[in-house]
């Protein structure tokens, strides 16, 4: 369960990107959150990762207020939250078996439970096949299945996906949509950032709108809004 | 932290290392030039101490060398002359023969090595007891005056002057040592900085999958520790050999004496290897220490 109360943020530099904040996602929710460029999308996933502090406000996760939580503790939040994004973030010298062991080697799981989770992730995923291969020899869409794959590989309660298809063509986008519904259908809470119209039309699920660093539009079963 | 993570940590370390050769041999030689002149003083110091320490037994006598042509009178008014000086308490004489005989006493096992002189080298000497150490440099000078003198050797001299210049040697050294270790800690960053751009992207990833700062950082430390050590073996191959060449050298060239005066090597070894290698360690480790901090914002 994600809970932002009255959060605000402004940079270092003066720049408001977010403000008072006022939302609630549930646990095992699938939410999308989209704007214009600039609104706020990024901050408001900087903040969830503690990337980045709020400049006022409370943030909850899991009914814990993340805001004061210790830097030293922030790795630990992180286990609990994946992250993908547009540009896969694959490393290059590594299988595909490799870069997903990779995000529980960090964490220092043990080797045995490693051999039974990568390929149980890479199954889900449906990519057992590809184990053995490196990222260059994957299509766009393959690529971000591994690394939907390594985000879900240590189990955490919610997934986080910056425009997840923002390189795929729609076709393409659309197994990926896939694989996410199902992470969802097993617990995960997803937000998604978006820029996918036709998606967010179709899915059907919440919509929150950001503008200028203010919710302008909070929907379940909402629709895209915009005409961009 | 486990058996697994430590491997991890060394290989990563090691890696990092082999990535930049250049740089790495660059980092090892600039810890090891610094360690090689800091072995370079402790040699030159303590050796200087140990020669000052055991010539010291002549700290308070005043040798006068009398010239070698006099005859016994002369010689023996020279004896009476010193006597009359202010602030000598008493002189000794010792002939030619009777320094030879002592000094074949001192040299013990090596006392064979005099008997092949043809000629006695050594001067009819007084040694003069002085009433009060602090009368000394005024006893000197009146000593100086009398006539028949070959030379005077007042040893609390030569040993203030030795241990006068170990102070000085120590001291431009160690400012020396200071500037060669910053820079040699300035490479090892840099050292660490380039290791640590080859590896943005999987560090980035590693702070998303929630890898602990140390976990991140440890890798990086062991290639700055790693470099500081393989600096310090190197230093300490080179200051090894280069002191039993220069031991075996001096032995050779001089006498066997000579060797009497100065540490032996397995002495000087105890006295460097852990100095080298916790220096070594250290200037490797906060050199990365540094780039990590400059350059690593997890
Ligand atoms: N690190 C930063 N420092 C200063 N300003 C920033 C920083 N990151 C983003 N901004 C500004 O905050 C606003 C919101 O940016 P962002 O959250 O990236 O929007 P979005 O992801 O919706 O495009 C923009 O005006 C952007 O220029
Ligand atoms: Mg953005």
């Amino acid at each position: 369960m994600i809970e932002m109360k009255n959060v605000s943020k402004k940079y270092i530099n003066g720049v408001q990107a977010l403000t008072n904040i006022n939302l609630k996602i549930e646990k095992g929710d699938f939410a999308f959150l989209v704007g214009p460029s600039g609104a706020g999308k990024s901050t408001f996933i900087k903040l969830m990762l503690k990337e980045e502090e709020p400049s006022e406000g409370m943030i909850y996760l899991d009914n814990k207020d993340i805001t004061k939580l210790s830097r030293r503790k922030t790795p630990f939040l992180r286990r609990n939250i994946g992250v993908i994004f547009q540009d896969f973030r694959l490393l290059p010298n590594k299988t595909v078996f490799e870069n997903v062991a990779f995000a529980m080697e960090i964490i220092e799981s043990s080797s045995k439970e490693i051999r039974r989770q990568v390929p149980m992730v890479l199954g889900m995923v449906g990519l057992s096949e590809r184990a053995n291969q490196y990222p260059h020899q994957l299509s766009g869409g393959e690529k971000q299945r591994v690394s939907i794959a390594r985000a879900i590989v240590n189990n955490p309660s919610i997934l986080i996906a910056d425009e997840p298809t923002g390189n795929l063509d729609p076709e393409t986008a659309w197994e990926i949509m896939k694989v996410l519904r199902q992470i969802n259908r097993r617990g995960t809470t997803i937000l998604m950032v978006t820029h996918a119209k036709d998606i967010v039309d179709v899915m059907q699920q919440r919509v929150i709108a950001l503008e200028k660093g203010r919710i302008i539009r909070d929907e379940q079963r909402g629709a895209y809004g915009y005409e961009d | 932290m486990k058996i697994r993570t430590v491997k991890y940590i060394l290989k990563q370390g090691v890696l990092g290392l082999w990535r930049n050769r250049g740089m790495s041999v660059a980092s090892i030689s600039s810890v090891s030039a610094s360690l090689i002149v800091l072995g370079l003083i402790i040699t030159l110091v303590l050796n200087i101490n140990n020669v000052a320490t055991l010539t010291q037994t002549h700290f308070d006598t005043i040798q006068v060398y009398v010239q070698d042509n006099l005859s016994e009178k002369e010689t023996v008014n020279i004896g009476k002359a010193i006597e009359g000086i202010d602030g000598v308490q008493l002189v000794e004489y010792e002939s030619k023969e009777q320094a030879l005989l002592n000094m074949r006493e001192r040299w013990g096992e090596q006392g064979y090595l005099l008997e092949s002189l043809e000629e006695n080298p050594l001067p009819n000497s007084y040694i003069i007891h002085l009433e009060n150490i602090e009368l000394a440099d005024d006893v000197v000078l009146s000593i100086k005056s009398v006539e028949g003198i070959d030379e005077v050797k007042y040893y609390k001299e030569i040993i203030q002057n030795m241990l006068r210049i170990a102070g000085f040697i120590r001291t431009v050294g160690l400012i020396l040592i200071f500037i060669l270790t910053l820079v040699a800690m300035f490479i090892i960053s840099n050292t660490v900085k380039l290791a640590l751009n080859a590896r943005r992207q999987e560090i980035n990833i590693m702070k998303y999958v929630g890898a602990t700062n140390w976990f991140i950082r440890w890798p990086f430390i062991m290639e700055g520790i790693v470099l500081g050590l393989i600096g310090a073996i190197t230093a300490l191959l080179i200051v090894h050999f280069g002191y039993q060449y220069t031991f075996d050298i001096i032995t050779a060239r001089f006498t066997a004496i000579f060797s009497a005066y100065l540490i032996p090597i397995e002495e000087m070894m105890k006295k460097t290897i852990l100095m080298f290698t916790v220096l070594g360690t250290g200037v490797g480790a906060l050199g990365s220490i540094i780039s990590l901090r400059k350059h690593l914002n997890v």
